[in-house]
């Protein structure tokens, strides 16, 4: 036999679960569009009436494994992050130009499929030093699969990165690769991510 | 038949005596030897061990680590463990000590590839890959700046101390393919394992020859191509082997 106390009790204690739950689905959703509301106001597109820039893009040549210097011109964002970003996506899209001397694997890509580059480039100061910037540059998780294999095209590419974004933003002083927003090992294979790289005007000359 | 006459063998004896008397530098006493005085041997000189001439070569990638897709039937891992397979027999016909860090498909982790070149003290690190981008061979050595070599050295950093004679090592190497007439890119990376090297040590990759006003284009498959590639290496590390011990 229960007692009425204890089914009062039980009551009780089921409705405040349930109200308990309620609240917890609703600050649920109230967190959900808050998520939302902040990721569409981030701005994604770049300001069109911005004066086109200059840039220099140093690009590979794989059959003497030297950079040749290219000159473009694009509107360019004020942040040096997003700045630093679209010099390294138009330095990718002349690896895959008709002819290019540095030509990337892409036929597998799928219809549809973003093409894959550099995610992100992040500034930040260098450690334990109050001179220079280093640049994080992320790379998307397919570039690595769709890039040549080799020490010879991994290295050129990766010269061909650091002297760009010297060249263009010459208080980058280190840079540091990443792939999906963790450390690998190596590009494709060959040349070593794990390394912090300096950014000279002496590195820029690419192979001897 | 000749022969020689009894007076002309007493001459011929005479002349060799009085040759070898005079090509002696210093006459040797011999000490009269006396139970109470036992004779004075001269103390030992001790002559420094001379390092045995050791190459070793490491066959890239292995394993589920294919490396580069060379072509539809032929992967890199597949080449450099062929080559260095040719390459070892070669260079031990030529009384060369050779260590390889792989004899089969396996993947060998790039510390384990280190400690075995390092313990074998060799006079020659040479690591074999290929790829299919550009033309020839290319020759890397290690982007680290150069240091003193010192008892204990920075794993991933234990090639600064070699740095000089790597690069000497890959001039040699560059002089005998461009006797061999085969187009060479010269280039600093940075490359595991061979950053962690305590050698003199130079990344040799292979790539498709091209055509050109003097040669026809070859793939890497080519039996002749490789011949001429295994031949130059085996001329430069035998020209090394009498270069090696006048580096500093």
């Amino acid at each position: 036999m229960i007692s009425r106390a204890q089914r009062i009790l039980f009551f009780t204690m089921l409705i405040a679960a349930v109200t308990m739950a309620a609240i917890l689905i609703r600050l649920r959703e109230r967190a959900q569009d808050r998520l939302y509301r902040a990721q569409s106001a981030m701005p994604l597109v770049e300001p069109v009436e911005a004066p086109p820039t200059a840039i220099t893009l140093l690009i590979p040549n794989d059959a003497d494994g030297s950079l040749l210097e290219s000159q473009r011109s694009l509107p360019l964002p004020q942040d040096e992050n997003a700045r630093a970003r679209i010099i390294l996506t138009t330095l990718l899209s002349a690896y895959r130009e008709p002819h290019s001397t540095h030509p990337m694997g892409g036929a597998s890509l799928a219809p549809g499929t973003e093409t894959p580059g550099v995610d992100e480039v992040f500034l930040m100061p260098v450690p334990q030093s109050k001179q220079g910037k280093m640049a994080v540059v992320n790379f998307s998780p397919s570039f690595g699969q769709m890039h040549p294999s080799g020490i010879e095209p991994e290295t050129l590419t990766l010269l061909s990165i650091i002297g760009t974004l010297h060249a263009n933003l010459p208080d980058i002083a280190q840079v540091r690769f990443l792939v999906d927003g963790r450390q690998a090992d190596t590009l494709a294979g060959h040349a070593d991510l794990t390394r912090v790289y300096v950014a000279s005007d002496s590195a820029m000359g690419g192979g001897q | 038949m000749h022969w020689i006459s009894r007076a002309g063998m007493s001459a011929l004896f005479l002349a060799l005596t009085a040759a070898s008397a005079q090509d002696a530098p210093q006459a040797v006493q011999i000490p009269q030897q006396s139970p109470a005085n036992p004779p004075h041997l001269p103390a030992a000189v001790s002559t420094p061990a001379v390092p045995r001439f050791m190459v070793v070569i490491d066959a890239a990638h292995g394993g589920n680590e294919t490396g580069a897709r060379i072509s539809d039937h032929l992967l890199e891992k597949d080449l450099t463990l062929s080559l260095s397979i040719r390459l070892r027999s070669i260079l031990s016909a030529h009384g060369i000590g050779v260590v390889t860090t792989r004899e089969s498909d396996a993947n060998v982790p790039a510390t384990t590839r280190a400690e075995l070149a390092d313990r074998s003290a060799a006079a020659a690190c040479i690591l074999i890959h290929a790829t299919t981008t550009g033309s020839g061979v290319h020759i890397y050595t290690s982007s680290l700046a150069p240091s003193t070599a010192t008892r204990f050295m920075p794993w991933q950093t234990a090639q600064a101390g070699y740095v000089t004679q790597s690069l000497k090592l890959a001039s040699e190497i560059d002089s005998a393919l461009a006797h061999a007439e085969i187009p060479v890119t010269l280039g600093r990376t940075a490359l595991q394992p061979m950053d962690s090297f305590t050698c003199p040590s130079v990344a040799v990759e292979i790539a498709p020859l091209a055509a050109n006003s003097s040669t026809k284009a070859k793939a890497l498959d080519d039996a002749g191509y490789q011949r001429t590639l295994l031949d130059a290496l085996t001329a430069a590390l035998d020209e090394w082997r009498n270069d090696w011990r006048q580096q500093p």
